[in-house]
């Protein structure tokens, strides 16, 4: 292999790293609520490119400044990640796992369909703080934007880890996934614990859209293969494990870029599914998972 | 302090508790004595709130509880340490004693309840950064303890806190459970081990298919015959 090849490749890594920073927030999404309410959100995607819309909305009908439109949109996916959990989750939580499917696809063809009506199909550009230009680094040349994604995600994954293990109401949220009969004798109010989860979880999602957004463009199926590819992530990464939700997203989204490179872009998702069906033949609790349990 | 009349509880079509009555006085260690399947921990789910009874009252210090969510009954000063010790295994020792503490307003005196389970149970302080569900059976029954007593509670109720532990262990938690009455916590014992439960306990209840069928001191119930030959095996 020549050093240009070398190069070549060191280079899709990096945007392997960018595309896979955002598997792994939205990986760690469905890994927060599937750990506390055993419930696999197939509309994680469609939440965070309706909040993407949101935020699309508030910069360029508004006018409103960027930080702040940011921060409006975060509220606003948390109020609408709580409400959801409220509203239509609570109700089904003791249904049949397929019941709760379906209502997921629900919530995924509606937010689908209202932002299809609601601002149409035609991919819109999503200002970001940082767009082209590259900077050369150690003979690489990196994307701007790559890293400016890379970084976000790893601020936000640092925050989220600071808010599980630092803070009271973080540990209880822990506490409440993981037993939640324990959590109510300690006086833990465990169903404000999980709609708090949704709430967070949506939060995640709409950082993933808008770090995404400028990339892939805004439109209403934006996040489907996104979506894809964190299942794939929190998968490889055992699905009960944060940290397995991060290295599968990541670990996804450079084999994804590799492969695309090496072998035929045609291929890069089926090869990428190829392995990842490797991985779970041998380990079917995944890379970091522990062997599933029911909770009580 | 504590007082269930006629207490009726139900999973589904089975009945577990059938018209449930008893009394705990404040300063007390009273047992529950009872076999298999009697309704033991029954009774204190319903009083903790895990439970809504179907029928009957269960009054705390007056106060009617039956009808109040599980938070609202650890913040009125009730904590249950449940059968199989549900510590948060997933989770450290100091994490599971902090999140003890959840329902309190009073976060500035956490630090002192901590060191005070730590006197109690001083391995929970060398273990404090371990995961729980690397401890010991003991061990783990030492911080489901622990963890109750951060919430500061007035009654504590103990489902079957001997089950499974080595006889050693058992003596040490029966130790700490007379010190901690002494010390001014109310404590409602559910027991299979009738023997140790009415060597602490001053009163006791016998259950039998969700009925209360005998009650009295312990020292009567000592030498009840009846007592003798379902529960004490001699
Ligand atoms: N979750 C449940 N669903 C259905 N029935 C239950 C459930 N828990 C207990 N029961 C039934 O209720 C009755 C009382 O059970 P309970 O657990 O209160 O007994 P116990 O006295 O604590 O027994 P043990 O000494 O075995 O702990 C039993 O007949 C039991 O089969
Ligand atoms: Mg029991």
């Amino acid at each position: 292999m020549t050093e240009g090849q070398l190069l070549s490749l060191a280079q899709q890594v990096v945007s392997g790293l960018s595309a896979g920073s955002i598997y792994a927030l939205l990986a760690l999404a469905l890994v927060l609520i599937y750990q506390s309410t055993d419930v696999v959100n197939f509309a994680q995607g469609e939440l965070a490119m309706f909040t993407t819309f949101i935020a699309f909305t508030l910069l360029t009908w508004y006018g409103v400044p960027f930080v702040p439109a940011v921060a409006l949109t975060l509220v606003f996916a948390f109020v609408l990640g709580y409400l959801i959990e409220r509203i239509v989750i609570r109700p089904v939580e003791d249904a049949p796992v397929l019941s709760v499917v379906i209502v997921t696809l629900g919530l995924y063809s509606i937010f689908n369909s209202v932002a299809g009506w609601v601002w149409g199909y035609v991919p819109k550009g999503f200002p970001s703080p940082i767009s082209g230009g590259t900077i050369r680094f150690a003979g690489l040349t990196v994307g701007l934007l790559d890293l400016w994604i890379l970084g976000c995600a790893l601020v936000i994954m640092v925050l989220l880890h600071l808010f599980l293990h630092r803070t009271t109401l973080g540990i209880a949220m822990r506490a409440t996934a993981h037993n939640r009969t324990a959590a109510r004798l300690v006086g833990i109010p465990v169903g404000r614990m999980l709609s708090l989860g949704w709430g967070l979880s949506a939060v995640l999602g709409a950082i993933a859209g808008m770090l995404a957004a400028p990339k892939i463009f805004l439109e209403p199926n934006m996040m489907a293969a996104v979506l894809l590819y964190a299942f794939a992530g929190a998968v490889l990464g055992g699905l009960t494990s944060p940290f397995g939700a991060i290295a599968g997203g990541l670990m996804v989204g450079v084999v994804e870029n590799l492969l695309g490179a090496l072998v035929a872009t045609e291929l890069k998702a089926g090869l990428a599914f190829f392995m990842i069906l490797a991985v779970l033949v041998v380990r079917p609790q995944g890379l970091f998972g522990t062997a599933y349990r029911r909770k009580v | 302090m504590l007082r269930l009349e006629g207490v009726s509880a139900a999973y589904g079509r089975i009945q577990a508790l059938r018209g449930v009555s008893l009394e705990v006085p404040a300063g007390s260690i009273v047992a529950l004595l009872g076999a298999n399947g009697a309704g033991k921990t029954t009774t204190l789910r319903v009083i903790s709130g895990l439970l809504r009874p179907t029928g009957g009252a269960v009054y705390f210090e007056g106060r009617r509880i039956d009808r109040l969510p599980a938070e609202a009954i650890v913040r009125l000063g009730v904590s249950h340490v449940p059968e199989g010790r549900q510590v948060f295994a997933e989770l450290t020792v100091g994490e599971n004693l902090i999140l003890g503490a959840y329902a309190r307003r009073d976060r500035q005196k956490i630090p002192a309840d901590l060191d005070r389970v730590f006197g109690l149970f001083p391995v929970l302080r060398e273990r404090r950064k371990q995961p729980a569900g690397t401890l010991s059976g003991g061990e783990q029954q030492m911080l489901a303890i622990g963890r109750a007593l951060m919430a500061r509670p007035r009654l504590l109720l103990l489902d079957e806190p001997s089950l499974g532990l080595a006889p050693m262990v058992v003596r040490e938690i029966f130790r700490t459970i007379r010190r901690i009455n002494s010390e001014g916590t109310t404590v409602l014992l559910v027991e299979q081990d009738a023997n140790l439960a009415l060597q602490v306990a001053r009163f006791a209840y016998v259950l039998q298919t969700g009925q209360v069928v005998l009650s009295g001191p312990a020292a009567e119930l000592r030498q009840n015959e009846a007592v003798r030959r379902s529960y004490l095996g001699y």
